[in-house]
């Protein structure tokens, strides 16, 4: 058997739809039609009344998540593309993201984020938010760059009491293949070691991570032992595990697809 | 008193929060013949008078500079206020706005959680960490508004729909919104959203003329916003925001409505704004025509003569209601003015739950 990083994703939503009553899907077209890459594919059939078709309003998609939260729900919110969760930065920024600052009130809300350059994606359909949602304080933001990761971080990401952006690399989805589905995680917020090396540390996520591994597959056979390290969640920021790396090896590339000005990557 | 406004008197509810309603309780109770409605009609005039009371507190704590940040009054707008909160029930969900003293007492915020936020005391149910009219209780349904216009109406959107899922039938859940907020996109998301999903939500708009200094030609080009409901596919209902009786009436019917399934209740009043903005605004702005024409009477004024005019009660009934919601304001506001403020080295600063994964937690 095998599954691809977007099947585990499915996998995890199933999962968490069967494990917890308080878990609903709410999002575009994610319902009999199964979501627009097909994340929420047969859900709505399964789970009956749990997996609602929104309207285009992705400000009132993250209010009622919220909403919901605050009745002691775990919504797992669909963004079409992370691009147009720009719509709803608002009530990401300024009502998940500060609630239990404001009330003491926990906010375990799951924003799903398909983000990330693929072929003709163009500036509308490509675009790497992390940087800023990793900015405010209120949120947990994950980055999952292998099949395992995206089924376990997702299952956490729904189990944590914190809202989670959840940005899931689109370049990914289809061709990202593991034999099955893990049965344990890293702990969230702890980075991955991805390859050992003792001349240069990459820290890098998401997507990237496969970049960078080739890369430094090619380093070896020149004879460069590269170390490529897995952030896995940008925010929190492993800086431990980097740094322990950086000790080790004396020099550090950052790798991210976002914008370089203020993104995660210079962080 | 209430068991929760008790027990927050008490100061038990230190960075915590108690289950169950809130109750805001009055003593007392009124002269003349007993009919359903001139009880209602009274208790509703005296959230009323409570709210203007404690907002004109709050007003002069600003002048004398005791109050840090601004003071937004509801002055002119109690009696639709008050009047959504006094239609919802215990385990109804109610987001208010800038100008709901009212409305919140009759839900059942106790005085002292508005004079704590105000005062900034970490006692109060925000623990000093927002102030002025940013102020709940989730737990127990008064939803804590946030600065941005329009956005809490999909958050009861929200909870309306989780009480779906959690097949808790009965709920109705309140918003309520200036005309100003009405050209916000969150808006039409969120009444479209509520429309769509059928859900038992009373959207209340409070058209005060002004959004801000901005008048109404400048922020909308339908004739009523009601024009609109139709467009939404909901029901829209028109009321005299200045009459309590309209207002109670109304509030009743479409809260009734709601709850019976018949999905979103859109209402407008007409009313104006009888102070500024805030406290800082002088607001030479508002049309003296306004002003004189019956939206600009003191719904206050009104609903105390017609009481009067009906024989529901007396001026001196009135008067010893007006001083014993005098003593109540005096006695929060003296009661927390000896309350400590918040210590920003004690603070946690923390801004999840999930405590080892926040900022700040070396
Ligand atoms: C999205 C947003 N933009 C601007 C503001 C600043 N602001 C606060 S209150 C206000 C006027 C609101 O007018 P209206 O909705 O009519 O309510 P009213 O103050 O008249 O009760 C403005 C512009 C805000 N709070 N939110």
């Amino acid at each position: 058997m095998s599954i691809t990083y977007l099947e585990a994703i499915r996998e995890a939503q199933a999962r968490a739809l069967a494990d917890d009553p308080r878990v609903f899907i709410y999002g575009q077209d994610v319902g009999a039609f199964g979501g627009a890459f097909k994340a929420t594919k047969n859900l709505a059939a399964e789970f009956p009344g749990r997996v609602l078709d929104a309207p285009i309003s992705e400000d009132a998609i993250v209010g009622l998540g919220v909403g919901a939260a605050i009745e002691g729900m775990r919504p797992i919110l669909e963004m079409q593309f992370a691009d147009f969760s720009t719509v709803g930065f608002n009530q990401i920024v300024n009502q998940a993201a500060t609630l239990f600052w404001r009330t003491n009130l926990p906010c375990p809300i799951t924003i799903r984020l398909p983000f990330g350059g693929t072929k003709g994606g163009g500036p509308f359909h490509s675009q790497s938010l992390e940087a800023i949602y990793a900015h405010y304080p209120g949120l947990i933001v994950m980055t999952p760059a292998t099949v395992e990761d995206a089924y376990s971080m997702l299952l956490e990401a729904v189990a944590l009491d914190d809202p989670v952006i959840f940005c899931e690399h689109k370049l990914l989805y289809y061709h990202l293949k593991a034999e099955q589905l893990p049965t344990e995680a890293f702990p969230v917020g702890k980075a991955r070691i991805a390859r050992e090396g003792r001349d240069m540390t990459i820290v890098t996520y998401s997507a990237m991570v496969h970049e960078a591994l080739e890369a430094a597959g090619e380093l070896a056979l020149e004879g460069w032992q590269v170390e490529v390290v897995d952030l896995r969640t940008i925010k929190p920021l492993d800086t431990d595990t980097v740094m322990a790396s950086v000790a080790r090896t004396g020099r550090l590339l950052c790798v991210g697809e976002s914008w370089p000005w203020g993104g995660s990557p210079p962080k | 008193m209430g068991g929760l406004a008790k027990e927050i008197l008490q100061g038990a509810a230190r960075g915590g929060y108690s289950q169950g309603m809130l109750q805001t309780v009055l003593q007392g109770g009124a002269v003349g013949e007993v009919s359903p409605f001139r009880d209602t009609y009274l208790k509703a005039f005296r959230f009323m008078l409570l709210a203007r009371i404690l907002d004109e507190k709050f007003a002069s704590l600003y002048r004398a500079a005791k109050i840090h940040g601004g003071v937004f009054l509801g002055r002119g707008q109690e009696a639709l206020s008050v009047s959504v909160g006094y239609s919802l029930r215990p385990g109804d969900v109610f987001a208010p706005l800038i100008r709901d003293a009212a409305g919140r007492l009759a839900f059942g915020e106790p005085v002292l959680d508005s004079v704590r936020t105000y005062l900034g005391s970490p006692l109060g149910p925000m623990r000093a960490r927002d102030g002025n009219v940013h102020r709940g209780r989730p737990e127990a349904g008064l939803l804590p508004m946030i600065s941005h216009l329009g956005a809490m109406i999909s958050v009861v959107n929200g909870v309306l729909l989780a009480r779906r899922l959690k097949q808790i039938p009965g709920s109705v859940g309140a918003a309520c919104v200036g005309e100003g907020a009405t050209s916000t996109g969150s808006f039409h998301e969120a009444l479209n959203q509520a429309a769509v999903e059928k859900l038992p939500l009373v959207l209340v708009v409070a058209n005060n003329q002004y959004a801000y200094s901005t008048p109404t030609a400048r922020q909308f080009a339908c004739d009523s916003l009601l024009d609109r409901a139709q467009g939404y596919g909901v029901e829209g209902h028109a009321v005299d925001g200045t009459d309590l009786e309209g207002c109670l009436k109304v509030l009743e019917l479409a809260v009734a409505r709601a709850r019976a399934g018949n999905g979103p209740q859109l209402i407008e009043a007409s009313l104006l704004r009888l102070c500024g903005h805030g406290e800082h605004d002088t607001a030479e702005y508002v049309d003296a025509k306004l002003k004189a024409s019956s939206l600009g009477r003191d719904c206050l004024k009104i609903a105390e003569q017609s009481a009067l005019h009906q024989g529901w009660t007396n001026s001196e009934t009135i008067a010893v209601w007006r001083a014993e919601a005098v003593q109540k304001v005096e006695d929060a506001v003296a009661m927390v003015q000896r309350e400590a403020g918040p210590d920003p080295f004690e603070e946690s600063w923390q801004a999840l739950s999930t405590r080892d994964l926040s900022e700040g937690n070396e």
